[in-house]
């Protein structure tokens, strides 16, 4: 049956309460006696706490309670490693740890007591360098790092936490068969996700024990399951509820505020709400890792890529946080979109004292890219070989196999490069000697974890739709809603969407890694699926038809061919209410784990299999002043596979928004730090793109359809952000020949490197 | 010590004792509980809390609740009719213009602030106008089309 609500721009659900002000964010939640938190945090970026001495805090009228390490049990967390106290205990290891907290009547008095907590420090030499920190006789930033619980069996060496290498046939030989051999080096830099809304939570513990937390977050059980292990509070007395998300990017997939909240809430027996700062935001919480990238990689004189051996060094900062599976990803995106036969992929995750480092979009694959397409253009010029044609020639195709061992399929990566070729007018002329064009390509995965979902058939047919995935501007309620309707055959302004809280919905692993769509919406497909059942099961007597013949167009249920024999959803809602007295839920438990790896391609990997690869490129022109630098972006064109695009607007809109954090990390974003302290903690310093710094976006939906997804589709949250920075910094390179290795391009590295040329 | 002051805010009068350093924000968000405004950067950089004011465009963070005394202050919850919406919240919700929504109700008042006084601007010119309003979700693509679209229905209706 044709689709008519999967495919299409739909108005998103949630735009009408945003448009007007009315939908609830975290700070837009009150309780009934709520009192207002602030954390201390450390000066130092590392040292022994000698002391910590609160009675004068305490005794401030307004003030109800100061808690510190002293006040909470001895436990570590973290999504892999778990390191992490909720506030410092004995050491600290970056400048802005928190290791006391403060709940008051208002939240200057909060403030104001901060400065009645005394500290006595004892300083020691921090670490502030991955390559001093890797250093054999390096001090260990964690020195019972080895105790730690972990997830995986993670290969640890020093300040190295955890270590990921894939292999694929022999690069030794690779390189031996090669006609040349390209070694470079290439830095990105700390830049953080600068979504304008704060973390923050709100929590109360109810007259039973009972704790509910509403927090901004990208998962509730995440978030849920942190407090438990942090707190030793069992789940069944924790309920996270998530509000409506102002951005998050990756920087709300941790629980970074929520448990010191909830003790607060424990400590005061009042409601508590701890919301941070922007200079807070910008020091404390988990910026993208800065990296260190050499790639040599070995090509044939035609431009066929034969080896690539790639080591890559992130800066984790003070605990480990997602930094090894950050790691790992780096170093499975780090051969790009292409056959390479030989590959050996190093990516280290290196501790340091600085603010831990954490998820952003793309999860280490901007970094890499950054460095593996700049360099496929410099090989490009040096064989003489078109920049475009090089990646056309050594492109995936349906049947190759990954860095896994698996055979692909669903590959559109040759579309993308062909459609942004043309759309960006590859090999014309430039109008001018100062314009250039530049074009990248990425790849990535969009498939991971577990996701449950349940359907449920309301009394008067309306549909309750149950799923934990977090509106975070993406627009996933809308597109669950979208798969619901469709699958259902109702329209989709009947699916009441109940997500974040945990009490309501059943488990989803996280919103992330651009996994919703494929992962969750397959998990609402299913659900939806098994109500259909149940509900055919039923409409089958009434209709003397056999279940299979049935069809469910329109809001009701009828024999496929003759529609004017029919059940609709409000008779079948009152009838499961009422007469049968069994109201019809569907439900599905979603685990991507297949297809598997092969055995010996991959070490320290630590998650399940990852399945429904998407693939982009993008293109853009620009144009560079010569004397001063400066670099305006003129135009960009991103093609992105996405399998199918449930609603096509908004695919858009995870393109162009993942292009402009793109062109901010390529151009003008960058954390600043003297001796370990973050300097740059305003917006007017940390130079997030404008409307007036955004150039014409041309987004292109290239559809290669997964059979494996929901209607054929992947995700696309992440990519959009992934190749940016190679494109503008090819751009570059094509209008004044300065090839800039070091992230951010800024004007004044563009203008040394043309002053150099002339 | 507090200081009485009375904020007309959308057409009603709010009586309301305030100390004499709290913001605009903090008082229409705390005090008065018009919670659509919102609290981003708290120093002026980012525009989320944007307002108006006596026809002006004002980072609410940046400004006093007792300089806003008596003066006129349209907050996001102000700007929709009796059951319709004001022509911008229509076009943002029909162009895609909007994603987390956060800088939304300061991105739409900066625009209607922008367009009250300028009805027929280029598209370089409300780049210009929105370019204290930062957004990290939607590039701002679907964020100059939809005031762009505003803009040409309007041209078209000749006002």
């Amino acid at each position: 049956m044709e689709e008519t609500q999967v495919g299409r721009s739909v108005a998103r659900v949630d735009a009408l309460e945003k448009a007007t002000g009315q939908a609830q964010y975290l700070d837009d939640v009150v309780q009934p006696g709520m009192l207002y938190a602030r954390l201390l945090r450390s000066k130092c970026a590392r040292a022994k706490i000698i002391r910590v001495d609160a009675s004068l805090a305490r005794a401030l009228p307004g003030v109800k309670a100061v808690i510190t390490a002293e006040d909470l049990p001895d436990t570590r967390y973290g999504p892999v490693i778990k390191d992490t106290p909720v506030l410092a205990r004995d050491e600290v290891r970056y400048i802005g740890e928190p290791l006391a907290a403060v709940a008051a009547i208002d939240d200057e008095t909060a403030r104001r007591a901060l400065g009645f907590i005394l500290v006595d420090y004892q300083e020691l030499p921090p670490i502030l360098d991955v390559e001093e920190a890797i250093k054999p006789d390096a001090t260990l930033v964690h020195e019972h790092g080895d105790k730690y619980l972990c997830v995986f069996p993670a290969r640890k060496t020093g300040n190295v936490c955890s270590q990921t290498t894939f292999t694929t046939g022999d690069v030794n030989q690779g390189f031996a068969e090669a006609d040349y051999v390209f070694e470079d080096f290439f830095s990105t830099q700390e830049v953080y996700q600068a979504a304008l809304e704060p973390h923050g939570a709100v929590a109360r513990r109810d007259g039973n024990g009972k704790v509910t937390v509403w927090t901004t977050t990208q998962s509730v059980f995440g978030v849920q399951a942190t407090i438990a292990e942090s707190l030793l509070i069992p789940t069944s007395m924790i309920r996270v509820i998530g509000t409506r998300v102002g951005g998050a990017f990756g920087g709300k997939v941790e629980a970074i505020v929520e448990p010191v909240c909830v003790a607060l809430a424990r400590a005061t027996g009042r409601p508590v709400k701890l919301v941070l700062t922007l200079q807070e935001e910008m020091s404390a919480t988990r910026p993208r890792h800065p990296a260190r990238i050499d790639i040599k990689t070995g090509v044939k004189k035609d431009g066929t890529l034969v080896a690539r051996n790639v080591r890559i060094l992130l800066d984790t900062g003070a605990y480990a946080d997602n930094g090894p599976g950050i790691a790992a990803y780096a170093a499975m995106c780090a051969c790009g979109p292409y056959r390479i036969p030989n590959i050996f992929a190093e990516s280290n995750c290196v501790l340091t004292n600085k603010t831990p480092s954490g998820a952003y979009r793309g999860f280490g694959g901007p970094q890499v890219t950054f460095a593996s397409e700049s360099q496929l253009d410099m090989i490009a010029d040096k064989l003489g070989v078109d920049r475009l044609e090089i990646r056309l020639k050594n492109a995936l195709e349906n049947g190759d196999t990954n860095v896994f061992g698996q055979t692909l399929s669903s590959v559109g990566i040759k579309e993308c490069i062909r459609r942004v070729g043309e759309a960006v007018g590859w090999g014309k002329t430039r109008s001018s000697p100062y314009r250039g064009v530049g074009i990248a390509c990425m790849h990535q995965i969009s498939g991971v974890m577990n996701a449950c979902a349940n359907v449920r058939l309301n009394q008067d047919g309306t549909i309750t739709l149950q799923a934990a995935a977090s509106e975070l501007g993406q627009g996933c309620d809308t597109i669950l809603c979208q798969i619901v309707g469709e699958e259902l055959g109702v329209p989709m302004e009947c699916v009441n969407i109940v997500t974040t809280d945990t009490d309501a919905a059943p488990y989803n692993w996280a919103t992330c890694a651009s996994r919703t769509t494929y992962t969750m919406g397959a998990a609402a497909k299913l659900a939806a699926s098994e109500a259909k059942k149940q509900i055919f099961q039923l409409a089958a007597a009434t209709l003397e038809a056999s279940p299979a013949d049935l069809v469910s167009a329109g809001g009701a249920v009828f024999v496929k061919g003759s529609p004017e024999k029919k059940l609709s959803f409000f008779d079948l809602g009152l009838v499961t209410h009422f007469v049968t007295g069994k109201p019809i839920t569907g439900s599905s438990a979603v685990m991507i784990a297949e297809p598997g790896n092969a055995p010996g391609c991959v070490e320290g990997f630590p998650f399940p299999p990852l399945t429904a690869w998407v693939f982009g490129a993008q293109a853009v022109e620009v144009e560079v002043d010569p004397r001063t630098g400066n670099v305006r972006v003129l135009r960009a064109v991103a093609a992105h596979d996405v399998g199918k695009a449930i609603n096509p607007r908004n695919v858009e809109g995870q393109i162009e928004g993942g292009f402009v954090q793109g062109v901010g990390y390529a151009l003008y974003e960058e954390i600043v730090r003297e001796k370990g302290a973050v300097v740059n903690r305003t917006f007017a310093d940390y130079r997030s793109p404008t409307a007036m710094d955004v150039p014409l976006i041309t987004p292109i939906i290239v559809e290669e359809t997964d059979p494996t997804g929901p209607f054929g589709a992947k995700g696309v949250g992440e990519p959009g952000t992934v190749p940016t920075a190679a494109a503008i910094a090819n751009a570059i390179c094509d209008a004044v020949g300065v090839r800039i290795k070091d992230l951010p391009i800024s004007s004044a590295r563009v203008a040394k490197g043309v002053k150099n040329k002339a | 010590m507090k200081l009485n002051i009375e904020l007309r805010v959308n057409g009603e009068t709010y009586p309301v004792a305030v100390e004499p350093y709290w913001t605009l924000l903090d008082v229409l968000r705390r005090e008065i509980g018009l919670t659509g405004t919102k609290r981003g950067c708290d120093g002026g950089d980012c525009g989320a809390c944007t307002v108006i004011v006596d026809g002006k465009a004002v980072d609410s963070c940046l400004v006093l609740a007792v300089w806003a005394n008596g003066k006129a202050i349209t907050t996001i919850e102000g700007l929709a009719g009796d059951h319709r919406l004001h022509p911008l919240q229509e076009a943002f919700i029909e162009q895609g213009a909007i994603q987390c929504g956060y800088c939304t109700p300061g991105m739409i008042l900066a625009a209607k602030a922008f367009l009250d006084g300028n009805p027929n601007p280029t598209e370089e010119e409300v780049r210009r106008a929105i370019a204290g309003n930062l957004c990290r979700c939607t590039g701002y693509v679907k964020i100059v089309q939809a005031i762009m679209s505003v803009v040409e229905t309007a041209a078209r209706k000749g006002n």
